[in-house]
């Protein structure tokens, strides 16, 4: 892969990214036709069709789309920080330390979103300085305690969310079960996340080929001129924020930071300058995707949307597996 | 006489408390081989990465080509000073030619990506070590002695002055591992560079090194000739080793029990 055709492959998936962009807005129980949404976008054309495109479903839309592009980038790295296959934004229990700040926010009847949102990113927060806090050690196990660490912490939250949830009364469970299967129906403000987003994954396009270093292994890695520990720590607190950004505002949502940095490596090699920007694009794409299914499916009634995106991905996963019968570890 | 493009001061060195060397002093030159040379576990390895920098020292200083390595910086060390480590570790897929091509990163600018002519670097590498038709294989594909040639096919295109090599002879098979020992000596011959390797077969030591450092474990060493006395090689394996004169070469072999199989 060159450069001129890691452009050409991005810019296929940026217009991707865009079209799914483009068609959740336009669907839904008022459907209106791309040229449609680009008007109302523009504020020309229909009233209401500018107020349901630009107040109702834009804000919900550019959510998911960042969110999609911050777990699938946060996956991304948390697979080269940990170099283990098996890795996911989750692993080292950010979304546990969401979860039990977002639900116990619920619990006290915290019910304005920014509340949640705050509770749910001080959980993210106080896990991630937890996670660190225990794991910082010095030698090449460094990397197994991290990972050990972040399991059994990711698992205490669990307990803490399962006992929250049978404490929980009648009418508050679904709300929380939703907010666990990831939801994006709360979501609004999405200018945040995106300019996260964006930062984030400037920071890692700028590492990107000590990223490929550190891949090979720490020794390598430093002996062809990265500053190892360096770079660990700032892939920790990066795909960490990433994260904690994206469970925020759409709760745990699944999948999508495991397996898309799967996708793009399966198709496009291990390259970190091709694959983040390209997992982050695949990664928007598909849970803007989602999320569009998720509330027009069986409307009125809306799904979680972590649902559909294991649902949609899990045969497109497999079915790439399959086709590269060599890439076995990959 | 010249700087040497590696130097050990006063270095003592230890890993998990035990003594590796102590007040360790030594110089290579241009054109010079040592190889490293003592039981497991005395820290041969641990020794290695002191030199390359990646292993802190207890007392005294490592210089490259006259400098440390806090002078020198993470980049800065390099070009200079290259490692074939004991393992390696390979937990994603990637190309053979990819693989070889991360040995360019220290010459490439932040946003550069490899050009045709580090690409042409990488695959006269993979001729070197005879993998010239695999440039497109996956590593996942290859045996563990065609993984080692990678490895060193990739420290051959990071172009150091000094090769640091653990185990270079690990996985490969006879007419490899006499393969790699010419390579290696031809290139420290023809760039001036100089080498250092840590080795198990002493008869490859004294036919391929000039100097030799025999580690006894607790600090203690010695450093000389590349082929040093049988009495040096028994103490330092804790075996009996007898010489056999053939010509001018002498040949190390341990004794057998008298009890063997004949």
């Amino acid at each position: 892969m060159n450069r001129t055709r890691a452009l050409l492959v991005l810019s296929l998936l940026a217009v991707l990214a865009l079209a799914s962009l483009l068609l959740s807005l336009g669907v839904g129980s008022l459907r209106f036709s791309p040229g449609e949404v680009w008007a109302a976008l523009l504020g020309e054309g229909d009233a209401t069709a500018i107020a349901v495109v630009r107040d109702l479903r834009l804000p919900r839309a550019l959510a998911t789309c960042a969110c999609g592009g911050l777990l699938a980038l946060a996956g991304s790295l948390m697979q080269v920080l940990l170099r283990n296959p098996l890795a996911d934004p989750y692993v080292l229990g950010i979304s546990g330390g969401a979860a039990v700040g977002a639900l116990a926010a619920m619990l006290l009847g915290v019910g304005a979103s920014l509340g949640l949102e705050g509770a749910a990113f001080a959980g993210a927060l106080a896990a991630m300085g937890l996670v660190f806090g225990l794991s910082r050690g010095e030698g090449s196990w460094t990397q197994t305690r991290l990972l050990l660490t972040g399991v059994i912490v990711a698992s205490g939250c669990g307990a803490v969310v399962a006992l929250m949830l049978s404490l929980a009364p009648e009418q508050q469970l679904r709300g929380m079960l939703f907010w666990l299967m990831g939801d994006a129906s709360q979501a609004s403000a999405p200018l945040p996340a995106l300019l996260i987003l964006g930062a984030g994954l400037a920071v890692a396009l700028f590492f990107a080929r000590e990223l490929n270093l550190l891949g090979r292994g720490a020794l390598l890695a430093a002996t062809l001129g990265a500053d190892v520990t360096r770079l660990r720590l700032l892939l920790y607190f990066l795909a960490s924020g990433l994260t904690a950004t994206a469970v925020t505002s759409v709760g745990s949502v699944g999948f999508v930071g495991l397996v898309v940095p799967h996708w793009a490596r399966l198709a496009l090699g291990n390259d970190q300058r091709v694959l983040l920007p390209a997992a982050t694009l695949a990664g928007s794409a598909l849970l803007t995707l989602a999320d569009t299914l998720a509330r027009s499916l069986i409307a009125p009634q809306q799904l979680p949307v972590g649902v559909l995106t294991a649902l949609l991905g899990v045969p497109v996963f497999l079915l790439l597996l399959a086709r590269a019968p060599h890439m076995e570890q990959g | 006489m010249s700087t040497p493009l590696l130097a050990a001061h006063a270095l003592s060195v230890s890993i998990g408390g035990q003594p590796v060397v102590r007040e360790l002093h030594l110089a290579l030159h241009p054109g010079e081989r040592l190889v490293l040379l003592g039981r497991n576990g005395v820290g041969k390895t641990t020794l290695l990465h002191t030199l390359a920098g990646l292993h802190a020292a207890d007392a005294g200083e490592v210089r490259l080509a006259g400098k440390t390595y806090a002078d020198l910086g993470h980049r800065g060390a390099a070009p200079l000073r290259g490692l074939l480590p004991q393992h390696q570790g390979d937990v994603f897929a990637a190309s053979v030619l990819e693989t070889v091509l991360i040995g360019r990163h220290p010459y490439l600018a932040r946003w550069d990506w490899e050009s045709a002519a580090d690409a042409n670097l990488a695959r006269a590498a993979l001729a070197a070590v005879g993998l010239a038709d695999f440039a497109a294989r996956s590593l996942h594909t290859l045996s563990g002695g065609e993984r080692q040639r990678v490895a060193l096919a990739t420290l051959l295109v990071q172009q150091p002055r000094v090769y640091l090599l653990d185990e270079p002879l690990a996985h490969l098979d006879l007419n490899h591992q006499v393969a790699v020992l010419e390579l290696m000596s031809r290139r420290v011959r023809e760039e001036g560079a100089a080498l250092v390797m840590v080795l198990h077969d002493v008869n490859l030591a004294a036919r391929y090194c000039d100097w030799a450092l025999l580690l006894f474990g607790e600090g203690e060493y010695e450093f000389g000739d590349a082929v040093p006395d049988a009495r040096a090689l028994s103490r330092l394996y804790g075996y009996p080793l007898r010489v056999i004169q053939d010509g001018e070469r002498r040949w190390f072999v341990p004794e057998m029990a008298a009890t063997g199989e004949g």
